[in-house]
């Protein structure tokens, strides 16, 4: 009797410690999860984390969006930090004159969607060589390639500029138009590439029957190839679009004061507001730029991208997946 | 025989049809004015009504640059250390974001597309506009006195860098985009078994991180750190291109010397990618404090 119950309480003790150590086994796994990635403590630190980057990541679109809707009054009040007393619309209208955005877009619009489709279509022809066919001098031509990405814009900015001078192309589209139709031009190196490594992808027996059914080289690329490619496609002409879009300081070089897209618009804001609000009103009304009127033309120049984003996001974000530029 | 020889000399000339375009636009829009750009960066080209009038002054736009210009140099080692500033940052913040968007959650495309965002919208112009108007900074940071402190006990040659990667810290990390997604893309590509057997082993999520997920996407680090460079050097947002581009139309100095700025800018970009390539592309034992960085 006397023996049994030191190792009775040892008993309950050790089935206490059994059970507490189930339960708390039971919490952590709840808490941290059994592979270490599916606990809810982990898990809120993740969504924590990823929203409080994703809100830094978008602060200065909202602080320019919120900051454009600010009439003056609200500008100067420090009160008014982020909901503007009233939406001000009289700050875009401004902004919209001085731009002169109808005309900027149509501008923009052209040298982007034509240079886009040019180097589109010939970065597939391109690319399509250098997948499928061999032939002397293939590594020197992809290391020149490499060459032309790292090369910055700046080295044959001027001679390129004296050889469109020369023909007279400067104030027109066609500075990016024709170096695109070469497979040239803003970041064609890349395109290249990814159009290279997604025809890689597509296996050989498809293009093999066809040339068995007596079908040339061009032929098969314009039937079977770019149909089937149509991701690549997709994904790079989005990006040519959008990179000629942006383009700034060659667009404002090249284009000169005939031709101004809404970028190189942005740049001279300040001058073109002077001229647009100073000349014509006079001095009985003098409006002064300030910063809304300033950042809602950004938010004007953003719109149309971010209009395309909207529709085109999973294009975009699926790029390396879809054309698997990352290599192999 | 003949018939193999035939077809693969047709293979070739088929091979040459599709890249000729390219062929034909490196010459001409490539390589001659490389050719020419590098002829007048030895010259004075003084451009008139009546054509282009060349000087041949030999290495004197370089000795100009590096001996008597005022601003080059200094911009140009500014804008070097930022970079090496920002190189790191973008590649573990990218690597930071890639992971967290790895995990199983909800809503993963919602925060694939914000993190991308700027890739698609943000032009040199607009995000010159957004420093401007100070909406690139993080708040907070400003609030502590970071850059006071910073200001104070650091060597200005070094702080103002610094300073200059804080008040710039969202734009920088807008630079990421790309980033993320070709880490995301080399994580998935991570065989799950691994982690499988590594986490039956007993080995804690950390050890994992630094033992498997590193090495399996190294790889993609160099291919990541080359992309940043090569993004960092030629977007237009930084003084040594615009500087540049001033000398471009200045008379005095002109476009020959312009280029011969644009020629020591593309060297640099060149040294830094070999030494990137050199230190992180050779060696393949890993070492993980190395890759960390």
């Amino acid at each position: 009797m006397k023996e049994e119950l030191p190792s009775l309480g040892k008993a309950i003790r050790r089935l206490d410690k059994s059970v507490v150590e189930r339960f708390w086994y039971k919490i952590k796994k709840f808490l941290l999860g059994k592979q270490g990635n599916d606990g809810l403590v982990l898990k809120l630190v993740v969504y924590a984390l990823l929203i409080s980057i994703g809100f830094v990541y978008l602060y200065p679109f909202l602080f320019m969006t919120s900051q454009s809707f600010k009439s003056l009054q609200d500008l100067l009040d420090p009160t008014v930090q982020w909901l503007p007393k009233s939406l001000y619309f009289d700050n875009y209208q401004k902004a919209w004159e001085v731009l002169d955005f109808p005309k900027a877009f149509a501008a923009s619009l052209l040298n982007s969607v034509l240079p886009a489709i040019a180097q589109t279509i010939s970065c597939a022809f391109v690319g399509y060589g250098f997948a499928r066919f061999n032939f002397p001098g293939k590594n020197l031509m992809f290391v020149f390639i490499l060459f032309t990405f790292i090369i910055p814009v700046q080295v044959v900015m001027i001679p390129l500029f004296l050889l469109f001078k020369e023909y007279g192309m400067l104030g027109s589209p066609l500075p990016f138009i024709i170096p695109a139709i070469f497979a040239g031009g803003i970041k064609s190196a890349l395109f290249i590439l990814i159009y290279t490594q997604f025809f890689r992808t597509i296996p050989k027996s498809l293009e093999e029957s066809a040339q068995l059914d007596g079908a040339g080289a061009l032929a098969i690329f314009f039937r079977i190839i770019m149909p089937i490619s149509v991701p690549a496609i997709v994904v790079v002409f989005l990006f040519s679009l959008v990179w000629h879009w942006n383009e700034t300081y060659t667009a404002s070089l090249y284009l000169g004061e005939s031709m101004r897209t809404l970028p190189v618009m942005l740049q001279t804001f300040d001058i073109a507001f002077k001229q647009a609000f100073s000349s014509s009103q006079g001095a009985s009304q003098t409006v002064n730029i300030n910063e809304s009127i300033k950042l809602a033309g950004t938010v004007l120049i953003i719109l149309p991208l971010l209009t395309l984003y909207l529709f085109a996001q999973k294009w975009f974000v699926e790029v390396v997946d879809k054309t698997g530029i990352t290599g192999e | 025989m003949l018939r193999r020889m035939f077809r693969r000399n047709r293979e070739m000339m088929t091979g040459y049809m599709f890249v000729l375009p390219w062929i034909l636009g490196f010459l001409l829009f490539m390589a001659y004015p490389i050719y020419f750009s590098l002829n007048m960066s030895f010259n004075k080209v003084i451009i008139s009504s009546n054509g282009i009038k060349k000087d041949f002054i030999r290495w004197n736009n370089f000795k100009y640059a590096f001996l008597s210009d005022p601003k080059y140099v200094e911009e140009l080692l500014m804008f070097i250390k930022s970079v090496v500033f920002m190189i790191p940052i973008v590649i573990v913040f990218s690597l930071l974001v890639a992971l967290l968007i790895n995990q199983p959650i909800r809503f993963k495309g919602f925060f694939r597309a914000i993190f991308f965002l700027p890739v698609v919208i943000t032009s040199g112009q607009v995000v010159k506009e957004l420093f401007a108007q100070g909406a690139a900074s993080v708040p907070i940071v400003e609030r502590y006195g970071i850059i006071d402190y910073l200001q104070n006990n650091l060597d200005p040659s070094w702080s103002e860098p610094i300073i200059s990667i804080i008040q710039q810290l969202i734009v920088i990390l807008w630079y990421s985009g790309v980033q993320i997604l070709i880490f995301l893309a080399g994580l998935q590509k991570v065989n799950s078994q691994i982690y499988e057997a590594a986490s039956i082993d007993g080995a804690s999520p950390w050890e994992i991180f630094w033992k498997i997920t590193l090495p399996s996407i190294k790889p993609f680090i160099l291919v990541n750190i080359i992309y940043t460079v090569v993004d960092l050097f030629t977007n237009s947002l930084n003084n040594v291109i615009d500087l540049i581009k001033v000398n471009m139309f200045q008379i005095d100095t002109g476009f020959g010397y312009a280029t011969a700025l644009a020629w020591i800018y593309f060297m640099v970009i060149f040294t830094i990618l070999l030494v990137v390539v050199l230190v992180f592309g050779r060696n393949d034992d890993y070492n993980p404090r190395k890759a960390g960085r």
